[in-house]
């Protein structure tokens, strides 16, 4: 590409000209560097922008630091989303002015040490090959900004205003408040007992329900793979059903059977004891339950994990251990676990993060009750659940997206923590 | 105790083991195939096994004039295909420039993704019902069909990408030499040999409108948009006990095909997660 011809001629020419050049108006470093083409593809590139999304991108950053002056007109929640999707417009268009900054100054350098300019054709063709992996993901991209961080930042946003279901749009106007809601959540008495509350159920539920399924799992996989046992594929077949049908049908049909007045648990199992459990009133036994169907709904799939990643591991580590005497339980410990182990610890962190974030069977079940005097939240209700109700039952959106910060803080960080730790990551990270 | 003796103690107790797990498994199934035979609506007359069974519900749910069942079935049938297609295509997409070209902000972006699959769907839906309200899409299935097309990517889009790793580069190259360019290679050496991944993404993103419940119920509206979740729910809700016969019809309809299916592609499913996911 590099050709020799004429290295004096551009000696003088400078990066830093080229990069003050760019920075002052996209694509005039570009024209410095006698690349006319490109140039004036930047400039017009940064000239539409600005005449096309500068007066949407103006009132909505105006929006976006006010939320609106005059009630009624002004609607404080499509201003906020106006002004975070004016955030992300800029911070696009930052990205591409870098990128236009760098491009320029690269440039410079080389047509500094000699080297002429690409012809047109290679241009093109440098432009397709590295621009290729763009073209791939914009779509994608472009669905993911909407759908999935815009509603993020909006959420985050919220947590800082008093929007809840005295003081909403458009009748009213929505104030930014700082950290206000979060020091009610710790401090005002009403709201820190009932986030303690069901901040520990929830821990507790994650640990319990998740490593009960777990354990479960485990443990039928490895007595299944016995090869003593008869029938294997039927057994597997049976044991997978839980997993195999939907969820929500299966917590209603619990709902019902756990039910004190008709459900069958209590007339006709539990009273061949003369027990008679109120399932559904009290909070202690309404956990407990829901413990119970999780583990039934959730061991299959670890199961099925397990017993792939057991009929994987080689006969001859097990071979070597019972040449050197190894005990069943050694082997159990020192080969099938830390086998399976290191197979699934990626897939079983999402099992810890899917039962802390398990609105579902809450929400299904009891709808997060029974409900306590005088606690903000039901006696089951995890934080999820508590945030939906909240939410869409109390419209106290200020308060539940400040919890849901929270819950996602503590869930991403976790998860973050865990996956640093597994091998694929890993090996993404030394790229 | 003999060596054998204990051997057959030990296996006898995995059988009672299994046996247990089987009833455990089968109680509550059985039950609702029993209530759904029931023939009174009320669950406080029903019994597991009822003396003079009928099929009645299951007659409502698909021939009276009130029941929307075949609407709702109707609804779940055409999000799930179209969720299913267009999460494959993106998702492919994104994943094979994760996967084959080294781009900026590609180190970023998978960390992004990683994050993003741990945030909860409920943190976004006040923003996604506001945000669909303002582009008139609420309380339509084009509107749930894109949040599930866009709320999927991060978490498959790994999945993909760890898939499409393990397939050798020497392929590519060997396409390029032949005069294949990116989207040859995409077309002709990725997407075919995918095919086992792309299958578990097709069919969890099939299966997702059938099982979830939460989008849904915040998305759509009237009773004619209802996805099956949705619907059933709203069946008992009102009147618990009232409705609950039919609504256990009701579900034995929808669990069955989706039992059938996922039974017969665990196999598959596990592979394509714990190869995805670990590398091996």
């Amino acid at each position: 590409m590099a050709t020799q011809g004429a290295p004096v001629k551009y000696s003088k020419h400078s990066p830093a000209l080229a990069m003050t050049l760019s920075l002052i108006f996209a694509g005039f470093g570009q024209l410095y560097n006698r690349r006319y083409i490109k140039g004036i593809l930047f400039i017009v590139l940064e000239v539409s922008f600005i005449f096309t999304l500068g007066r949407f991108i103006n009132y909505g950053l105006w929006g976006l630091r006010t939320l609106g002056v005059t009630p009624l007109e002004d609607h404080s929640i499509f201003l906020m989303i106006y002004g975070l999707i004016s955030l992300l417009l800029i911070a696009f268009a930052l990205g591409l002015y870098i990128l236009n900054i760098l491009d320029a100054k690269r440039n410079a350098e080389r047509l500094r040490q000699g080297e002429s300019n690409p012809k047109m054709k290679e241009t093109i063709r440098n432009v397709w090959d590295r621009g290729f992996p763009y073209l791939f993901i914009t779509p994608g991209l472009f669905m993911l900004t909407f759908i999935v961080i815009l509603p993020i930042l909006f959420t985050l946003s919220l947590a800082f205003t008093d929007y809840n279901q005295y003081n909403s749009p458009p009748g009213n106007l929505l104030n930014w408040v700082g950290w206000d809601n979060f020091k009610k959540l710790v401090t005002l008495n009403t709201w820190s007992e009932t986030f303690f509350d069901v901040f520990t159920w929830t821990i507790v539920w994650t640990l319990v329900a998740t490593t009960l399924q777990i354990a479960l799992g485990l443990f039928l996989a490895l007595i299944v793979n016995d090869p003593r046992v008869k029938f294997k594929k039927w057994i597997r077949t049976v044991l997978i059903l839980p997993w195999a049908v939907p969820a929500f049908v299966t917590i209603l049909i619990f709902s019902a059977m756990f039910n004190g007045e008709f459900g069958t648990i209590n007339r006709d199992l539990l009273v061949l004891f003369g027990l008679e459990i109120p399932w559904m009133q009290d909070p202690f036994w309404a956990k407990i339950a829901l413990i119970m169907i999780q583990t039934w709904l959730g061991f299959p799939f670890v199961f099925a994990l397990f017993t792939g990643v057991l009929q994987s591991i080689s006969r001859d580590w097990y071979e070597a251990a019972e040449v050197d005497g190894g005990s069943r339980w050694q082997k159990f410990r020192y080969i099938t676990f830390p086998h399976v182990m290191y197979a699934t610890a990626p897939l079983l962190i999402m099992q810890y993060a899917g039962n802390f974030n398990n609105f579902n069977i809450i929400y299904l079940f009891n709808e997060g009750g029974p409900p306590i005097p005088g606690k903000r939240a039901g006696g089951t209700d995890i934080l999820i659940s508590w945030v939906y109700d909240l939410t869409f039952e109390i419209n106290q959106y200020n308060m539940a997206a400040a919890i849901t910060i929270i819950l996602g803080l503590i869930v991403t960080g976790f998860a973050f923590y865990q996956f640093r730790k597994t091998r694929s990551f890993k090996e993404e990270g030394n790229m | 105790m003999s060596r054998k003796m204990k051997s057959r103690l030990e296996v006898s107790a995995i059988y009672f083991v299994i046996f247990v797990m089987f009833v455990v498994i089968f109680y509550p199934l059985l039950w609702t195939v029993g209530m759904s035979l029931n023939p009174g609506k009320s669950l406080y007359s029903a019994s597991l096994f009822p003396e003079n069974w009928s099929l009645e519900h299951y007659k409502w749910l698909f021939t009276d004039p009130d029941s929307e069942y075949l609407l709702w079935y109707k609804n779940s049938l055409m999000v799930a295909t179209v969720n299913a297609f267009f999460s494959v295509i993106l998702t492919s997409l994104i994943a094979y420039a994760f996967s084959r070209y080294r781009f900026i902000g590609r180190k970023y972006g998978l960390y992004a993704f990683l994050l993003l699959q741990m945030f909860p769907a409920i943190m976004a839906m006040v923003a996604i019902y506001i945000l669909l309200n303002l582009i008139g899409l609420l309380d339509t299935l084009t509107g749930l069909i894109l949040v599930y097309i866009g709320g999927q990517i991060p978490f498959n889009a790994w999945l993909v990408k760890g898939y499409f790793d393990t397939i050798p580069r020497e392929l590519d190259d060997a396409a390029r030499i032949d005069g294949a360019g990116h989207f040859g290679v995409f077309i002709r050496i990725m997407l075919p040999l995918a095919r086992p991944i792309l299958g578990v993404v097709a069919l969890f993103n099939f299966m997702a409108p059938f099982m979830d419940f939460l989008l849904p119920r915040i998305v759509l509206r009237s009773p004619e948009n209802f996805t099956l979740a949705v619907g059933l729910f709203n069946f008992i809700n009102q009147q618990f006990a009232n409705n609950f016969t039919r609504f256990a019809a009701g579900s034995i309809l929808i669990a069955v095909p989706i039992a059938v299916v996922y039974l017969l592609s665990q196999r598959y499913l596990i592979t394509g997660l714990t190869a995805g996911g670990t590398k091996g």
